[in-house]
């Protein structure tokens, strides 16, 4: 068998294990695959980078797949998301100094999610009262679920996001940089970089995704969509070897290894003992709290994994509550078939 | 900085030829040398308004400081991602940036994310006026990286010769050869194996250590 080479781009993010796990475990070998990971500073990189072919697939998030095939934003990049990479697995997390404030003004748990809101508004208001700055959050890119997360989550307390608070984009590396400087109050980001803010002493976690909704479509993988018709057996291939890196990951006795993969230099390069306990759904939260034990925190299962064409709509919602879309229609339909059931590889044993 | 100047396909200067831009522009750039490559560029160019930034952090307060017309951003600066979404999120940013992207030029997108670089615009400024700052950008990130191939290689070249000389030293000690007669042998050894020169250098100081 001949073999094919492929470059693939992605984040440092626990989320683009399956990837990473495909070239690292040789799944993509077996597959008659050369998997060269390509290791990027932003996604609007990913993006362009796989729209000029410098990349053959790449590791994205999946509302940024819906905005650059369609167009939102200014940047038209038509893409096809034969597979998803994961679901669920992304978290808020403040500073030390605002969960005080928040832990204070608190009218009961603060781990439910309509509490943690009500303090939120609380705290604007106070802060406005007394003449002080906006609060500052940060999501990792515009398009993402992490931004809609962002305002459901606040919405519960009436609060729009870019109004009573001050809202920027911070890639997934830097939100730890970012949160320790001060220059934001709080973010959102998917694993590990939550659990690295509050390792590193600065941040306390408030909510999980997963507390206010599970099965969130979060990143998937995505083909250039001409590709994807053209190049349908890499297609093919390289979703084999993600499936079979996906059994290989949920298998709990793998949880070591799969942490050391993910630690390396050219990968996530972060120390295991902040990445393993994540693998074990053992959540860091910070400010004295225990470990959370948030079952399927991060979901890599082969059901996790299927496109689906509904995930178009709820992240069309997240759009148009977050004021980047009035989606029509026509939109919604064009956004469905963005998410490619029949490219999901079939019958990988 | 005459070196840049040659062969650089500069576009044809728009204060000779009447259409003074008067266009300010932001140089986000955490390499300083490229950065100042660039800039010159763009002066060259006729472009008077330049500013340069080279923190990672604190884009948004440089925008808001700077009101730039044009932002162009290396690809490796991970604030990229903000700038892409400063018009979605900063109510402080007075006009909306979008990345520029002409859609009927493909080769011109190309050859910016080859060569590194990624250029945005305040809405609304034609695109015919953003094409040659591009092409500016795009010709110096690319002279840019040719000097940085040519001086890794002329290190490694010097770095080659070391190890050779090395060697020869070895050969010259061991075998009681004058150092044209060490050179010979080394070529001949080369030449016998169809290896390099500097590999058959290696291969002797490893021995040579070995057998210390």
């Amino acid at each position: 068998m001949s073999t094919l080479h492929l470059r693939v781009g992605f984040m440092p993010l626990v989320d683009c294990a399956l990837v990473v796990l495909a070239k690292d475990e040789g799944f993509a070998e077996t597959e008659g695959l050369n998997l060269e990971l390509v290791r990027e500073v932003s996604w609007s990189n990913l993006r362009d980078k796989l729209n000029v072919r410098l990349f053959d697939a790449a590791h994205v998030l999946a509302p940024m797949a819906l905005a650059s095939t369609l167009g939102i934003g200014g940047v038209r990049a038509p893409m096809a998301i034969p597979m998803a990479l994961n679901l669920d697995g992304f978290a808020v997390t403040v500073s030390l100094r605002r969960f005080e404030e928040l832990t204070r003004l608190a009218e009961g748990d603060l781990a439910d999610p309509d509490v943690s809101a009500r303090a939120l508004a609380a705290l604007v208001a106070r802060r406005s009262a007394a003449g002080l700055p906006p609060l500052t959050f940060a999501a990792v890119f515009g398009y993402s679920s992490h931004t809609y997360l962002l305002c459901e989550w606040l919405g519960k307390a009436g609060l729009v996001l870019g109004e009573h608070i001050r809202f920027e984009v911070v890639p997934p590396p830097q939100t730890v940089e970012a949160l320790a400087s001060g220059r934001i109050d709080g973010f959102c980001a998917s694993a590990p970089w939550n659990s690295a803010a509050v390792a590193r002493g600065i941040g306390a976690m408030v909510l999980a995704n997963v507390d206010i909704r599970r099965d969130w479509p979060d990143k998937v993988l995505v083909w250039r969509a001409d590709d994807a018709e053209r190049r349908a057996a890499a297609v093919a291939k390289l979703g084999r070897a993600i499936l079979k890196a996906s059994d290989w990951a949920t298998d709990p006795a793998n949880v070591p290894r799969f942490a050391h993969h993910l630690s390396a230099p050219d990968r996530l390069a972060l120390p295991v003992d902040v990445l393993e306990p994540i693998l074990r759904f053992e959540i860091r939260q910070g400010a004295g709290r225990p470990p959370r034990q948030i079952e399927r925190f991060v979901r890599f299962d082969r059901a996790a994994l299927r496109p689906e064409p509904a995930h178009a709509d709820r992240i069309l919602d997240g759009m148009a509550m977050a004021g980047q879309a009035v989606p029509d229609e026509e939109m919604r339909a064009l956004a469905r078939q963005v998410f490619r059931p029949d490219l999901f590889p079939v019958g990988a044993g | 900085m005459a070196w840049f100047v040659n062969g650089s396909d500069l576009s044809p200067n728009p204060v000779r030829s009447g259409m003074v831009p008067n266009l300010r522009i932001l140089i986000v750039d955490a390499n300083e040398v490229r950065a100042a490559i660039i800039e010159e560029g763009l002066r060259e160019a006729g472009y008077r308004e330049l500013v340069r930034v080279s923190a990672t952090t604190g884009l948004v307060a440089a925008i808001e400081q700077h009101d730039p017309d044009v932002v162009v951003i290396d690809l490796e600066d991970p604030s990229r991602d903000a700038l892409a979404d400063m018009f979605l999120v900063s109510r402080h940013i007075r006009r909306p940036i979008t990345m520029f992207v002409d859609q009927s030029d493909s080769a011109s997108i190309e050859a910016a994310v080859e060569a590194g670089v990624s250029a945005y615009i305040v809405d609304g400024l034609k695109k015919e006026r953003m094409q040659p700052i591009l092409q500016t950008c795009i010709s110096r990130f690319n002279a840019f990286r040719k000097l940085r191939e040519e001086l890794d290689e002329a290190r490694s070249q010097l770095e080659e010769r070391k190890l050779v000389d090395r060697a020869k030293g070895i050969v010259m000690r061991m075998k009681n050869l004058s150092e044209d007669e060490a050179y010979a042998l080394l070529r001949k050894s080369a030449m016998n194996e169809k290896r390099k020169l500097v590999d058959i250098a290696r291969s002797i100081i490893t021995a040579a250590e070995v057998l210390k």
